[in-house]
């Protein structure tokens, strides 16, 4: 009987369109995850891509990385929302990003990491300068654990900005917490439904890109093991 | 901040709250840790057998992982009949968690055992149960270890978000701190996760030091492993940490 | 093997002892407030009602009870559900708001009409103990430059206005007092953001302008130290606001009963409004507070 309930607040025009509806929560937890997440890249990709090629500093990096990863999304958001100022974004971008970091790091790191010293030796023997040994070689084959690492972020981050809703910001986590308030339980899970909808739909378009961008050697030789990273 | 975290570390009542919601926390999340473990080994083992099983539980068991914890901790009442304010709630779904988390690293340490071991097993008369216990699962714990570390990590920040529900941890040093806009609770419940967490690792390290004594002790950071001496060949492949679905 | 197979059983017991050494069987739940005699304080997530629940339990501990808390569970549906299934005991409570939750049709609004509609309309297995005189209402807010610029005083003169100003309230506020506010003041505001239970966000929210009116409540230091001006309730939208004990009646003996009242006997409004002063602005510990307070009412602690 629960499910008919959840079913029924799911297809209510009502609560979709208009102000504070679902479209307007699905439009904002979308913006948030990405900000988060390309801010988190732009700053972890390099650094892991860097790490990885000159195999310095390793030990150093994924220790930091795998530190953040204990850190607790809603204390950093609330901490710096009373510092920064309450209702800004910064503070609720700034903690996705941190959650954001590790996975995409782990990823770029073990890309280059998994490249195999022949193949690095050969494109060095070919003459090719470290620069395009990176680019040219090690980045390519580095682009299926690379993009996994992005996927497994995507997923974390997707399921964590409902905390937004707690320092007073939109997404979807608005409706699961009003709802989870006054028990509105049907509002609860309709909102859960649709966070899940949404990451495993974002995990699909980054599958798919996986495919374009992968090149197809590639594809066959890689076999990933820890989803979440 | 600092004399205001000296003044709130110096009442006595404060102290004691914080303590009392840390040994809250650490037991919330290292509860469903092992149940968790538990659940997935047998869910792990028929997933590797079975094809059709494998898919569908591998697959319930992404999706899981999507939906919000804070979701699950106020609908799980409804469902198991609990008290709403129960702590079962959050053990419970957290349990889920772990458990959808581990099933992936059991299938594919399973996996790995090379085929010749366990002919080798079979041939000296061991039965499927006993094959699993002293032969499978002994080479499944670096990889395991692995996953349980990913999801130890993952289980004491989860907590956290138990605080919404008026669960008990550290999540409400968080919650009480920014209702009366007081950053020392917060930064005090941040520096304790994080401490909780960093000795769940090295305990969780230390633990899968001792049970595989057939690895060497140095540490490294968790990439690909670099190739081991041929005393040691009997060591499954070491997983690569992140990935997608292939 | 049987090298191996220690090490395994040791890391296995490590774990499990780590797992239950924090006292007691860990699968046991720990919110079993029918056992033992344990009562369990609750309160709502906002600081005045966590002070609150702290002097009643202070009060309950002084007359003898094993008394355990839980605060900041979060809002009334929550807290009543949480009364009737017995993970809470006792929780403070507002006559007024109480009284429109449980009777959406009720009109009472002066102290002890509200007081006694709402002893009747408790459901069984709950009951309400002595009012305070201590009064804590919900007030409409706007900033002193919204107030002048617009010649705002009464939300009567809001009701102008309402249709180009946004109102900053919890979640909850929407289906409680949207329809009553329209019904008496013909007010409909151009939308309403929801921001927290009276707490930082909504503050910030009417300080930054994000919202032009904000939902408090009247014994909140914010208010002052921001220099809001509260908008009078003429037709008595929000009704009297005592502070009350709801309890399930099961729950206390006469002890610890009298107890409470004693507590509610002590409990004014100005006093109440210095206590959480203290905590909301000075930042001390709700418990602390709460120890003098009953120290200086004379009630045993």
């Amino acid at each position: 009987m629960i499910f008919g309930e959840v079913f029924g607040w799911l297809t209510t025009a009502a609560n979709w369109t208009g102000d504070g509806g679902l479209l307007q929560r699905i439009v904002e937890h979308l913006r948030y995850t990405l900000i988060a997440v390309l801010g988190a890249a732009l700053v972890a990709i390099p650094v892991g891509l860097a790490v990885g090629h000159t195999g310095r500093g390793g030990t150093v990096i994924v220790g930091l990385a795998n530190a953040m990863r204990a850190l607790p999304t809603l204390g950093v958001i609330t901490l710096l929302s009373l510092q920064l100022g309450v209702l800004r974004i910064g503070p609720v971008l700034f903690g996705l990003g941190l959650l954001a970091v590790p996975p995409i790091l782990a990823g770029a790191y073990a890309g280059v990491q998994a490249v195999e010293r022949d193949v690095v030796d050969a494109a060095a023997g070919v003459g090719m300068t470290s620069w395009q040994r990176l680019w040219r070689v090690e980045v390519p084959i580095a682009t299926p654990l690379l993009l996994g690492g992005l996927r497994g972020a995507v997923l974390q981050v997707v399921a964590t900005t409902t905390v937004a809703a707690f320092v007073g910001l939109g997404g979807l986590g608005r409706p699961l917490i009003d709802g989870q308030r006054v028990t509105d339980y049907p509002r609860v899970a309709g909102a859960a439904l649709v966070v899940a909808a949404l990451a495993v739909l974002l995990d699909l378009l980054l599958a798919g890109l996986q495919r374009l961008v992968v090149p197809g050697g590639l594809r066959l030789a890689t076999r990933t093991v820890q989803r979440a990273g | 901040m600092i004399d205001e975290l000296i003044r709130y570390l110096g009442n006595w009542r404060n102290r004691e709250t914080v303590l009392e919601l840390l040994v809250v926390h650490a037991r919330l999340a290292l509860l469903p840790l092992l149940i968790g473990l538990l659940a997935a080994l047998p869910l792990g083992w028929a997933a590797q057998r079975y094809r059709p099983l494998r898919a569908m539980l591998l697959g319930s068991a992404n999706v899981l992982y999507t939906v919000p914890s804070l979701a699950l901790f106020v609908i799980l009442p409804g469902i198991l009949g609990t008290q709403i304010l129960d702590e079962i709630n959050v053990v419970v779904a957290l349990a889920l968690y772990t458990a959808a988390l581990l099933i992936r690293p059991v299938v594919e340490a399973l996996d790995a055992v090379p085929g010749h071991v366990l002919a080798a097993a079979t041939a000296m008369g061991y039965r499927p149960l006993r094959r699993f216990l002293t032969v499978e699962l002994p080479l499944a714990v670096p990889v395991l270890a692995a996953g349980v570390r990913v999801a130890s990590v993952s289980n004491i920040s989860l907590v956290s978000v138990g605080a919404l529900i008026g669960v008990g941890g550290l999540g409400q040093l968080f919650t009480q701190g920014f209702q009366a806009s007081y950053n020392a609770p917060i930064i005090v419940g941040v520096a304790l996760t994080l401490l909780l967490a960093l000795v769940m690792d090295a305990l969780l390290s230390l633990a899968k030091a001792l049970l595989t004594p057939w690895q060497p002790r140095r540490a490294r950071p968790t990439g690909p492993a670099q190739p081991t001496g041929p005393a040691e060949s009997a060591e499954p492949a070491q997983p690569r940490p992140t990935g997608g679905e292939a | 093997m049987n090298k191996a197979l220690i090490a395994k059983l040791t890391a296995a017991v490590t774990l499990v002892a780590l797992a239950g050494c924090s006292g007691g069987n860990p699968l046991q739940s720990s919110t079993t407030g029918e056992n033992s005699g344990e009562i369990v304080v609750g309160s709502a997530d906002f600081n005045e009602n966590v002070l609150l629940a702290e002097i009643y339990a202070a009060a309950l501990h002084g007359a003898g009870a094993k008394v355990t808390k839980k605060l900041s569970v979060g809002t009334r549906e929550v807290i009543v559900k949480g009364l009737q299934d017995k993970s809470l005991a006792v929780v403070p409570e507002y006559t007024g708001n109480l009284l429109a939750y449980l009777d959406k049709s009720a009109t009472q609004t002066q102290p002890d009409e509200v007081y006694n509609a709402l002893k009747s309309k408790v459901p069984t297995g709950l009951a309400v103990l002595d009012k305070a005189q201590a009064e804590d209402s919900d007030v409409l807010v706007v900033t002193e430059q919204t107030a002048t610029q617009n010649d705002l005083a009464t939300i009567d003169d809001l009701s102008r206005k309402c249709g180009g100003f946004v109102l900053g309230a919890a979640g909850e506020w929407k289906q409680r007092w949207e329809a009553k506010i329209k019904q008496l003041y013909g007010c409909t505001f151009k939308s309403i953001q929801t921001t927290d239970a009276g707490g930082p966000v909504t503050v910030e929210a009417l300080k930054s302008g994000q919202v032009q009116v904000a939902n408090l409540f009247t014994t909140a230091s914010a208010i002052d130290a921001n220099k809001f001006r509260k908008l009078e309730d003429t037709k008595r939208m929000y009704p009297a606001q005592n502070v009350v004990p709801l309890i399930r009646s099961d729950a206390l003996n006469d002890a610890q009963k009298k107890a409470l009242n004693d507590v509610s006997k002590a409990l004014n409004t100005d006093l109440l409004t210095q206590l959480v002063a203290r905590v909301e602005v000075d930042k001390e510990n709700a418990a602390d507070v709460a120890a003098d307070f009953l120290r200086d009412a004379g009630i045993p602690s």
